[in-house]
């Protein structure tokens, strides 16, 4: 009777004290609900409210914010963005693919590591500093203008600077590790005695990468294409040290709303269309993994 | 009947065999560019990765202005940066520099604090707890890492304005955004960087050793602090660390978000940055990824030593 009895307990105390380990989780849950996700409600709120004389914010409930998003002015930044992003994905994966096939290929571990590694560390250093390097490099009198005016190849220095041309490399520099993570990992798992077998089947090897490798791949490039959209359509430091008044993004878009002459309201729209197409990319991501798993 | 038969193999025969080689002589030329491609396209990879930062080290050492020609070494654009000078531009002090690194680790430090006690805690309880809802933590813990900084940024400010007017209002309180605010904005990404580091240690971790402590008698405190704590430590300050750098480097919650005087050195450099290019910037530049390289180096130290054992 003692015996069961303390078996039971012991058993009821386990399952009370799992259940307590919620009380964990409430500090953390507490910060993110005060601190992130009232503030992003808010952000909500504001963004259907009318704007009152010197930048007050107020009451009738109105849409004219959104409209003013899809008009002649403001939509082109949505558009640009997205073009700018999905180059910048395109252009991430023509260099990520490759490379991450290269990284897991090396023969030993540590040479693997080691490949990998150079890919990040540059990722984990100031994101700012890195920016400007390339401030460095594509201005009038930059690296790469003075050294092709000293070998004689162009007369003037090419604009480089301060246009889509920069942010778009910006981009793309900022954000390769991104891509080639999550395609290493996949191409790391992948067996290569598959492409042996659809070479004896008669295979060349256009066909083999086509119809095996890529397949097998996929998940990884599609995490990793997802991986470097988000954060390419939300980008602001980029567009607004390298692409000066030319290449604004919805990043810019929001900053100049919310400092400086300022509609609030405005800038908060902007930001739900922006939320509204990285929850559309996370989605997508989430399906597709769903997906791939079954 | 001899005659009708060979004809026909002959010619099926030459036609394969032409077909063939052409076939294996464009499967050969396709090999042949597949293997120069995969070492040449990673070359370019790892240049372009490169390239950019070395050569902004290399020429904030350059005993010229120019950034494209290499005329010999000088460290006078160190020296000049911490003698309040900063190329043409006039309003530079070294004073303002140091006064915003300062700055910096006050928030980085209490940030990481924060972040790192209440991100232990939620991995703990993810890992550990046994309750419904937990996939809605999850997502939840996932969010601030994927969703734009300058949404959030602009969120927090729009938040505490909100709170400030009406505090102004109700109670009289005036209050501004400052070191507060900032570290707010911080802890909130921090926490979930922190929590993936540390789910991923206690995942490691073999529960066994709790269910022993436990069974001999130790209770769930004693536990904690004797078995697993001591186990998690260096995930817990590797998220720790990582919590440290993230702060440390965040431009964009902080610019938005800081008050008059608690100016971080990322704000203050931010500036700079959009300043024409001097070497003084570059070796400022400089500065600032050794400081987070060297704090990556030690994050990935404590890591790696703490990947043998357990």
């Amino acid at each position: 009777m003692a015996f069961s009895l303390d078996i039971q307990s012991s058993g009821g105390f386990k399952t009370r004290e799992r259940r307590r380990g919620f009380l964990l989780a409430v500090p953390a849950l507490i910060w993110l609900a005060f601190f992130f996700i009232a503030p992003l409600l808010i952000v909500v709120v504001v963004s259907v409210l009318t704007r009152g004389s010197r930048g007050a914010i107020l009451l009738p409930l109105t849409l004219e914010h959104y409209q003013r998003i899809l008009s002649p002015v403001f939509l082109p930044v949505f558009g640009d963005s997205l073009w700018i992003s999905f180059l910048t994905t395109v252009f991430c994966l023509l260099l990520g693919y490759p490379l991450a096939f290269f990284i897991s290929t090396r023969r030993s571990k540590r040479m693997q590591s080691f490949a990998l590694f150079l890919v990040i560390l540059p990722f984990w250093t100031n994101f700012l500093v890195r920016t400007y390097a390339w401030r460095v490099l594509l201005g009038s009198e930059g690296t790469i203008n003075v050294t092709l005016m000293n070998l004689g190849v162009i007369a003037q220095p090419l604009e480089l600077l301060n246009t889509d041309f920069a942010v778009l490399i910006g981009l793309v520099y900022g954000f390769l590790p991104f891509m080639v993570l999550p395609i290493y990992s996949s191409v790391e798992r992948f067996e290569f005695r598959l492409v042996e077998a659809a070479h004896d089947l008669g295979a060349n090897d256009i066909r083999a990468f086509l119809r095996v490798v890529v397949p097998l791949t996929l998940p990884g490039v599609i995490a990793g294409c997802i991986l470097v959209f988000i954060p390419a359509i939300g980008s602001f430091i980029t567009p607004d040290l390298l692409g000066g008044t030319s290449g604004i993004m919805i990043g810019n878009l929001i900053q100049g709303q919310f400092k400086g002459s300022g509609n609030w309201p405005l800038g908060s729209a902007a930001s739900v269309v922006m939320m509204g197409i990285v929850m559309m990319g996370l989605l997508l991501y989430v399906w597709m993994g769903r997906r791939a798993a079954r | 009947m001899a005659n009708t038969i060979t004809k026909p193999t002959r010619t099926a025969r030459d036609l394969s065999i032409s077909i063939d080689q052409g076939k294996v002589q464009r499967d050969l030329a396709v090999r042949r560019a597949g293997k120069i491609g995969i070492i040449v396209e990673p070359i370019f990879a790892y240049f372009f990765l490169w390239a950019p930062i070395l050569l902004l080290v290399i020429f904030s050492f350059n005993d010229s202005r120019s950034v494209a020609t290499w005329r010999g070494f000088t460290t006078q654009w160190y020296s000049n940066i911490f003698n309040d000078v900063l190329g043409n531009e006039a309003r530079f002090s070294t004073g303002l520099m140091i006064g915003a690194l300062g700055n910096s680790i006050v928030v980085a430090l209490a940030a990481t604090v924060i972040a790192t006690t209440l991100g232990t805690m939620v991995s703990l309880s993810l890992v550990r707890g046994n309750y419904p809802g937990k996939s809605i933590i999850d997502g939840l813990l996932f969010l601030p890492v994927v969703i734009p900084e300058i949404t959030q940024a602009v969120s927090l400010l729009l938040f505490f304005s909100t709170i400030f007017q009406f505090l102004d209002s109700s109670f009289g309180i005036r209050a501004t955004p400052g070191f507060g605010t900032i570290i707010i904005g911080h802890v909130v990404f921090n926490v979930s960087y922190v929590a993936i580091v540390v789910r991923s240690r206690l995942a490691d971790m073999n529960p066994r050793l709790e269910e022993a402590a436990r069974d001999l008698g130790a209770n769930e405190w004693r536990t904690f602090w004797r078995v697993t704590f001591p186990l998690i430590l260096p995930g817990v300050i590797s998220g720790a660390l990582l919590a440290f750098t993230l702060s440390l480097d965040d431009f964009v919650i902080t610019f938005f978000n800081s008050g008059p005087g608690t100016t971080t050195l990322p704000v203050f450099v931010y500036g700079l940055l959009k300043l024409s290019v001097t070497p003084e910037i570059n070796a400022i530049s400089t500065l600032i990824l050794v400081l987070s390289t060297v704090l990556i180096g030690v994050s990935l130290l404590l890591q790696g030593r703490s990947g043998a054992p357990s």
